[in-house]
């Protein structure tokens, strides 16, 4: 096979449109610089590929997918193209005795497209953990060089939010949000009575028309995409500025496989697959940037073996692929009553919860280390397929008195979902599997995993916080019903809350991180891996906003060496 | 003005293209373009259903669950309105697992019924069809006669499609009475919740 060479020579190679990898295709291509992506994905048309709008009964399959395969998962039909658990032709595998998940997404955009939108600032105290309480690494930056990059990002993307002045959870540049649900009054005020802190939530969602784009018209189907970009998305916020500036070219259906290193030890090029030929093909740049997910980044290094990096690139300390971390999750629910009596209303709101409870025990020594978040909700949602299959297994029977039941109940339940601060571990790592390579012929992750004590202790106390939230709220508790020896307090298999971070993290020591604080290897300085991979820890707060703020700031010192001509060197 | 599908669906493009930067259509164009694309949908959707899977015998069956299931009443019509039977064959025909237990379900329940009265379940009279779909609609019926504890299984699963057919339909999302999936300018709030 004949391997294609693009003659020219970008200024920056990114791999990934996400979060991180669009970030940077903006900041870099309006600072002056050409920039080359691969997406392993296709591009797409909101207009044409949302499913926004459509009812279930639009579609044949009610969103349950073809044989009702969807019918209990996050990827039903109605979510926005191409995230999914399980991708044909990519596996990955779990080792024995371990269980991980990994959602991954291949369109243009990458997860954003798919994401909650919730975007929390990690606090000061989030960046200085082991300095606080002795577990884990203190990153090598502090809040304080974070925040101007916090505050670019949401002042771009738009933030929805309030002023509260909490310490576990800064305050940021805000849009204002949108009025309480039902559900949200009768939660904020039982946390009240219990002196727990309830406030608006902090999505990436507008309130007011921003940058450009429309305000959301309250539709609550962010998860399937949005036609009107009123929500963040870098395949829609991201990626149209960076094509404006006519510096940027976009490479779609692009499988990286290996980063090719010269003899000078810099990165110059990086493989990949053409997914539409199966041909190689070889992108030539100065530096580059790797941003194809945490765990899809330290595979892309891992693989990227040469006699001057026998273990994988960047990889002199060993670890890549190492203090992998997803969040703390476990959920539980509750039956309230008095929402059987509410009238029949409007009750989506924007594509999330208005209100949420940050961390609330700061202040005071718990039965674990760090702390966790909740987010909740539930009400008079669209209907869809599985919704009825507790009540149908509770109440049996049939004929109109299970149709009753199920009117009088709908829009009954809340849901509570913690999400909490895991501390890395020695037994949470992903590595090349020594035998199993995907379509492409490239070899593919083996995910080994375990949860600690502080995790576990983390989840029953979600499940105690929740039972006394419902009941104060004049509600019946439903705890999770996923708890078994592999999930005590019902917490949730790792990878599941899709927060997996920490693969190539970033640290002072070469000897003990691969990346410095911009996210430059190390070991290799004209690389750079700018996702959840650079994490140092996984606090309470979901990676999205803090992987932009990184990029960015990354970006900047990226564009700082190219005015001092020191791009790649 | 009638505007056609093409002329909305052009607009949008253009917008598309030529309008900000970033990606976005006028909210009235879209909501547009929605309805016309549901309305388009109705119009084609009068043929009468040919299963994919269940033989005619077997579909009829399949039908008079649903309608048991989810009956039609003074408030809202049921599950076959609503469409339930030919959601469930169209997954069942796609699906190896469904077609054992759905469709060896309705074999389990013909049997039965030919044990029990000596004929297939539509050829019982209404109270035998109610004697054993009482037998088969509670899991505690088992722990009396172990043998009903494959037609539990098997009604347990249909009971969760049917619900699943009828309450994703147009008559059934009205009958919950959710309100949505519309385009508002501002988000109200909520009425006043009662008391717990």
């Amino acid at each position: 096979m004949q391997v294609k060479r693009t003659p020219k020579t970008y200024d920056v190679c990114i791999i990934g449109s996400g979060a991180a990898g669009g970030t940077a295709a903006k900041v870099l291509t309006e600072g002056g610089l050409s920039v080359a992506l691969l997406e392993a994905g296709p591009s797409f048309i909101p207009e044409r590929d949302y499913k926004e709008h459509v009812w279930p009964y639009d579609l044949p399959h009610r969103g349950a997918g073809v044989g009702g395969r969807q019918r209990h998962g996050f990827d039903n039909e109605f979510l926005a193209p191409n995230g999914a658990w399980e991708i044909e032709g990519e596996p990955y595998v779990s080792a024995p005795g371990s269980k991980f998940r990994w959602f991954r997404s291949r369109i243009v955009g990458g997860r954003t497209n798919h994401w909650g939108r919730i975007a929390l600032r990690m606090a000061p105290v989030d960046f200085k953990v082991r300095s606080h309480d002795g577990m884990g690494d203190d990153w090598p930056i502090s809040y304080d060089d974070v925040a101007p990059y916090y505050d670019k990002v949401e002042s771009y993307i738009g933030v929805f939010g309030t002023k509260e002045n909490i310490p576990s959870a800064p305050d940021g540049i805000f849009l204002p949000p949108p009025k309480p649900r039902c559900t949200e009054t009768i939660i904020k005020k039982a946390c009240d009575k219990l002196s727990i802190l309830c406030v608006p939530s902090r999505l990436a969602i507008l309130t007011k028309p921003h940058n450009g784009r429309p305000a959301c018209h309250y539709c609550a189907q962010c998860g399937r995409g949005c036609k009107t970009a009123s929500n963040f998305s870098s395949s829609q916020v991201m990626i149209p500025p960076a094509e404006k500036t006519g510096r940027f070219t976009m490479i779609t259906g692009a499988m990286a496989r290996e980063l090719v290193v010269g003899k000078d030890g810099k990165v110059t090029a990086v493989s990949y697959i053409d997914k539409g030929t199966k041909e190689e093909r070889r992108i030539h740049a100065r530096a580059f940037i790797v941003a194809a997910s945490s765990c899809e980044s330290a595979r892309l290094l891992l693989n990227s073996r040469s006699s001057l990096f026998p273990d994988g690139l960047a990889n002199s300390s060993g670890v890549v692929g190492r203090n992998l971390m997803d969040t703390v999750g476990s959920d539980a629910g509750g039956y309230f009553p008095q929402l059987e009596r509410m009238p029949a209303h409007n009750h989506d709101g924007v594509g999330g919860m208005h209100m949420y409870l940050p961390w609330w025990k700061f202040d005071r020594k718990n039965e674990f280390l760090r702390g966790y978040h909740t987010e909740f909700g539930g009400g008079r949602g669209m209907p869809g397929v599985g919704d009825y299959d507790d009540l149908c297994d509770h109440v049996e029977g049939y004929g109109l008195a299970l149709k009753r039941e199920c009117k009088k109940k709908y829009g009954t339940h809340i849901g509570f979902a913690g999400r909490g601060e895991m501390i890395p571990n020695e037994n949470c790592y992903c590595e090349i599997d020594p035998n199993m390579v995907d379509e492409w012929g490239i070899p593919v992750l083996r995910f080994h995993w375990k949860w600690g004590d502080n995790e576990i202790k983390m989840a029953k106390d979600m499940q105690e916080s929740y039972r006394a939230i419902v009941e104060a709220a004049g509600g019946v508790f439903i705890p999770s019903a996923d708890q078994d020896s592999a999930h005590p307090y019902g917490i949730a298999d790792g990878g599941v809350i899709i927060h997996e971070v920490g693969t190539v993290r970033m640290g002072e020591r070469p000897a003990t991180s691969a990346l410095n604080q911009y996210c430059q290897a190390h070991d290799v300085k004209n690389l750079f891996v700018t996702d959840g991979a650079c994490f140092v820890t996984n606090a309470d707060k979901n990676p999205t906003l803090t992987i932009m703020a990184l990029t960015w700031r990354a970006s900047d010192y990226l564009l700082d060496q190219a005015k001092k001509g020191n791009l790649g060197a | 003005m009638a505007i056609s599908r093409r002329d909305i669906l052009r607009s949008l493009t253009a917008t598309a293209v030529t309008g900000s930067v970033l990606r976005v259509i006028p909210l009235e164009a879209a909501e547009y373009a929605h309805r016309m694309i549901r309305a388009e949908k109705a119009a084609a959707d009068t043929q009468s259903y040919t299963p994919k899977f269940f033989s005619p015998h077997l579909y009829k069956t399949l039908q008079s669950l649903c309608n048991s299931i989810i009956p039609a009443d003074d408030e809202a019509k049921g599950a076959l309105e609503a469409g339930a039977p030919e959601f469930i064959d169209l997954l069942t025909s796609e699906n190896p697992e469904y077609q054992l237990s759905l469709g060896g379900g309705l074999m389990w329940l013909d049997n039965s019924c030919i044990d029990r009265y000596g004929k297939s379940y539509l050829d019982c009279a209404a109270d035998q069809q109610k004697e054993i779909l009482d037998l088969i609609a509670y899991r505690k019926n088992a722990k009396k006669d172990s043998s009903l504890g494959q037609g539990i299984e098997f009604f347990s699963f249909l009971r969760k499609l049917t619900a699943d057919g009828f309450f994703t339909s147009d008559i059934g999302i009205e009958y919950l009475g959710y309100i949505g999936n519309t385009f508002l300018s501002e988000f109200p709030g909520c009425p006043a919740v009662p008391e717990a």
